[in-house]
């Protein structure tokens, strides 16, 4: 019994100086820091106050719009059987697991300036300039994020309602209900938790946005993410960055505490089996689904698809450029990427980027798997201990990016010279889903099997090479694939860590997008279609792995 | 009134009815009885409302309900498993109906009070549904039904989900409430029990079809079919080949003599039942070995080589010769 106590303890040590180092630590000087008597002043509050609702309105705005286009679509995937139906489930997932500079370029490469629509319009039309206006706008910002989070709201309303006992509806009707007050007086409440908890979690994801707002929503639009950057990077003013990721740690911490509150009540609700949802048989119905499942798609493919094409597309001119232009297809993006061009803005060629991001990924990836797995495997048998520190090990999950990097600023400001900040930034976001990928593969292997593989004369090493690793093998894959999209695709972070001859591919996306010229747009649009297809391999990978059953959100 | 007629309905193909025609007349209880599949709860939810015949009509009053959606049948209908809503307490589920008539408060909350009186739940109205026993529960889907003063009331095997003391109460009870409240009846089970407790009349249905009904005693005294007979467990149904004129009838287990009411032709194939107690006359005996003998309350069941089966008072040893007087019936 003593001997096992001090193992966990041991199990415990390297995850918990991790975080005690580079979370709580940080956390702890930040604190103090932005809650100081010369931070707290009138100006420093006011504007943090008028950040904050700026935060605030956008964030319902997003959930809201997203509620509008996720309801309908959770009721036609629980409701409706249709051709296609798992192919459009799985493209709405997608957008939820890419890097925001790919959904950002994607966007762009739709409806920015130098986008497919605008460059329509323009050749039509022989206008001069762009005629939409998209990036730049709240409603970009907003759309980006209905385009991310929708998912969320179809997974969890779509699921409660494919679980919601058919008979309950059939009774109010037999009660004298028309459809229009079964929906109100039986469904809708039934499906309130759901809703609640979609509604909360998206707001959650809204609230501490960072790369759409910057890189769609431009400098006018400053939510406590965007302002935290700019204060401490650009304005240099730490004090209040400190004060603003204080307000957003706090309101974080509430969103997410509602978020479990509300997310419990899901689990009892849940109704036996998933019944087989018929095809559409009204005329009305059929509308319904065919005009539903071409706005799913439309919406969910139009920008996926317009970057890569846009990537492989010459179709202005670049800046200056003499020799007629050949317009159509081209490989000069990607060729660009390996030209050190000496006006180049890293003075290296910009592959370096993804050979930077690739290391970090690596790096990531080891960190993470040498501080998940012990974790992971004190928390699949949890006792006393566990209970407690289990929580501690997700709080990084509800900080946001930005935060973490602004910590490590302000605790270690003299270390930042080292390239090591970021792999370590990337560790920290990582490690909660590499303990969740792991932890519920490590608890389903029973003890009895390997009593069962010692009693027959396996020595331990046997034992784990024999019972454990088959099964914990598959977890590794993915928790080590999710450590490595993550890394690959982090923004925030890096933004604020990064050295400048050192970017990683989102820096240097988010850099091309906002230089002028087509060159760099071209570049932009090349390096973000490789981040797009290394991140939905990445994703793929993780699917094929998923335990059945295992982790939703 | 209510009046089936033809009804007809396939389900991926398959047909699960075929010409279903009865009628349920005022006041009167009558039981669906049959073995799961065979199609009667698709043909209580077509009743309701629910579920759509390929061909045929329901008619209430000589007036086709085919164009009356669930909501205005004024159809009360109670689920197996309860289908309480889970987010109302006791009271807002019973009162669901009422309210979805748009009835004053003052004549919900003295409605409510009566139904829940006569279920035996008075006073529960605050209670939370999910914290209700079974047999709890089910009494306020009854009450629930029971509220908007249905014109029909439809039970789907609602007694099905709950153990056998409870289930003999509450189906005496609900015997007593549909006595008192007059309202006509239509109970889907599988078990004859309860069907025999609470019909007047009784409707087998087997692969789709009506293929036997009247009262319960008619039915229990003269089975139709080798189904019906295996089906309530009436005895063994054996087969047989008409020999001479004389009802005399030749089976593997020897010659019977039996009286039938139709006329046979010698040399027809058909089958008998023969019921398990002994008969205490007659010409007809049956003399086997006995391979086993089961204790059951009060007699004894011995089963003959060849696998009959008969009730004895006195215990016979297993391997013994055994003769035993019986009655023969002819199914057809």
């Amino acid at each position: 019994m003593k001997s096992n106590s001090y193992s966990r303890v041991l199990l415990w040590l390297a995850p918990l100086t991790f975080l005690g180092v580079l979370f709580f630590y940080p956390w702890f000087r930040i604190l103090a820091f932005g809650l100081s008597f010369e931070t707290l002043k009138p100006d420093n509050l006011q504007l943090a106050f008028h950040v904050l609702l700026f935060t605030s309105y956008q964030a319902i705005l997003s959930t809201l719009l997203t509620l509008l286009i996720g309801l309908p679509s959770a009721y036609l995937f629980a409701r409706y059987e249709f051709r296609g139906k798992s192919l459009l489930r799985a493209l709405t997932t997608v957008p939820f697991m890419l890097p925001t500079v790919v959904v950002a370029a994607g966007f762009n490469a739709l409806l920015g300036p130098r986008g497919w629509i605008n460059l329509a319009l323009m050749h039509l039309f022989l206008l001069s300039n762009p005629p939409i206006q998209f990036v730049g706008t709240l409603g970009a910002i907003l759309l980006a994020h209905v385009f991310y989070n929708t998912t969320i709201v179809i997974r969890l309303v779509s699921n409660a309602l494919s679980r919601l006992d058919p008979k309950l509806e059939q009774a109010a009707r037999a009660l004298g209900a028309d459809h229009r007050r079964v929906g109100w007086h039986v469904t809708l409440p039934l499906l309130r938790p759901s809703i609640l908890a979609a509604s909360m979690l998206v707001f959650l994801f809204d609230f501490t946005s960072f790369g759409v707002i910057l890189l769609l929503g431009g400098p006018t639009f400053a939510t406590l993410e965007v302002e935290i950057y700019v204060q401490a990077l650009q304005l240099l003013n730490l004090p209040l960055a400190a004060l603003l990721a204080f307000l957003q740690l706090l309101c974080t911490l509430a969103f997410s505490i509602l978020y479990s509150r509300l997310s419990a009540q899901l689990t009892i609700q849940s109704a036996p089996r998933a019944a087989h949802p018929p095809k559409a048989k009204t005329a009305s119905e059929k509308v319904f689904v065919l005009a539903f499942c071409i706005l799913l798609f439309v919406f969910f493919v139009l920008p996926m698809l317009a970057l890569p094409l846009r990537s492989v597309s010459r179709l202005d001119a670049d800046r200056g450029q003499q020799t007629p232009i050949h317009y159509g297809f081209t490989a000069g993006y990607y060729a660009e990427l390996f030209i050190n061009r000496s006006n180049s803005l890293f003075y290296v060629p910009p592959i370096n980027a993804a050979l930077n991001s690739l290391g970090y990924a690596i790096t990531t990836v080891i960190l993470s798997l040498l501080l998940g797995f012990p974790a992971a495997s004190a928390l699949a048998k949890p006792r006393a201990l566990e209970k407690i520190l289990d929580p501690i090990l997700i709080l990084p999950l509800g900080a946001s990016a930005v935060t973490l990097a602004l910590g490590f600023i302000i605790a270690f400001g003299r270390l930042l010279i080292s390239p090591w900040m970021v792999p370590l930034a990337h560790t920290l976001v990582a490690l909660p889903f590499v303990v969740r990928a792991l932890q519920p593969a490590m608890a389903s292997i029973p003890d009895r099997l390997r009593q069962a593989a010692s009693t027959m004369g396996a020595s331990p090493f046997r034992v784990w090479q024999t019972v454990d690793w088959p099964i914990l093998s598959r977890a590794t894959l993915s928790a080590a694939t999710f450590a490595f999209t993550i890394s690959l695709g982090e923004f925030g972070a890096t933004l604020l860590l990064a050295r400048p001859d050192y970017p990683t591919i989102p820096i240097a996306i988010y850099r091309f997008l906002s230089l002028p010229g087509a060159l760099n747009y071209g570049q932009a649009m090349a390096m973000a279609t490789l981040l797009m297809a290394l991140t939905t391999a990445g994703i793929m990978i993780i699917e094929k792995q998923r335990l059945p059953g295992a982790g939703e959100f | 009134m209510l009046e089936v007629c033809g009804v007809d309905k396939t389900y991926e193909a398959q047909p699960l009815l075929q010409n279903i025609s009865f009628v349920v007349g005022a006041s009167e209880t009558i039981c669906l009885l049959g073995p799961s599949g065979s199609g009667k709860s698709t043909l209580l939810r077509m009743i309701a409302g629910l579920e759509f015949p390929d061909a045929g009509r329901i008619l209430w009053n000589g007036m086709d309900l085919a164009s009356t959606p669930p909501h205005l049948r004024d159809f009360g209908l109670v689920f197996q498993d309860y289908a309480l809503f889970p987010h109302l307490n006791v009271f807002d589920n019973v009162a669901f109906g009422l309210k979805m008539k748009d009835r004053s408060s003052e004549e919900m909350r003295a409605r409510v009070a009566e139904v829940l009186d006569l279920v035996s739940l008075r006073g529960f109205d605050h209670r939370k549904v999910t914290d209700l026993s079974g047999g709890e529960q089910q009494r306020v889907a009854l009450a629930r039904a029971l509220a908007p003063r249905p014109r029909l009331l439809l039970f789907d095997e609602p007694l099905g989900a709950l153990d056998r003391a409870l289930r003999e109460d509450l189906l005496n009870e609900l015997r007593g409430i549909l006595l008192q409240t007059q309202i006509p009846a239509i109970y889907v089970t599988h078990d004859q029990e309860e069907a025999f407790t609470l019909a007047k009349r009784v409707l087998l249905l087997h692969d789709g079809q009506i293929v036997q009904q009247g009262a319960p005693a008619d039915v229990w005294s003269k089975p139709n079919s080798v189904w019906v007979a295996q089906f309530l467990g009436l005895g063994n149904a054996i087969e047989g080949r008409v020999v001479d004129g004389k009802w005399r009838v030749e089976t593997r287990f020897g010659v019977f003599t039996v009286k039938c009411a139709h006329r046979h032709q010698v040399g027809e194939n058909l089958h008998l039942l023969i019921r398990p107690l002994a008969a205490r006359a007659g010409m007809n005996q049956i003399r086997a070995r006995v391979m086993d003998v089961v204790f059951q309350q009060d007699h004894f069941k011995i089963t003959f080589d060849g696998g009959l089966y008969f009730y004895v008072k006195d215990e016979p040893k297993i391997g013994q010769k055994f003769g035993i007087k019986v009655k023969l019936e002819c199914l057809g």
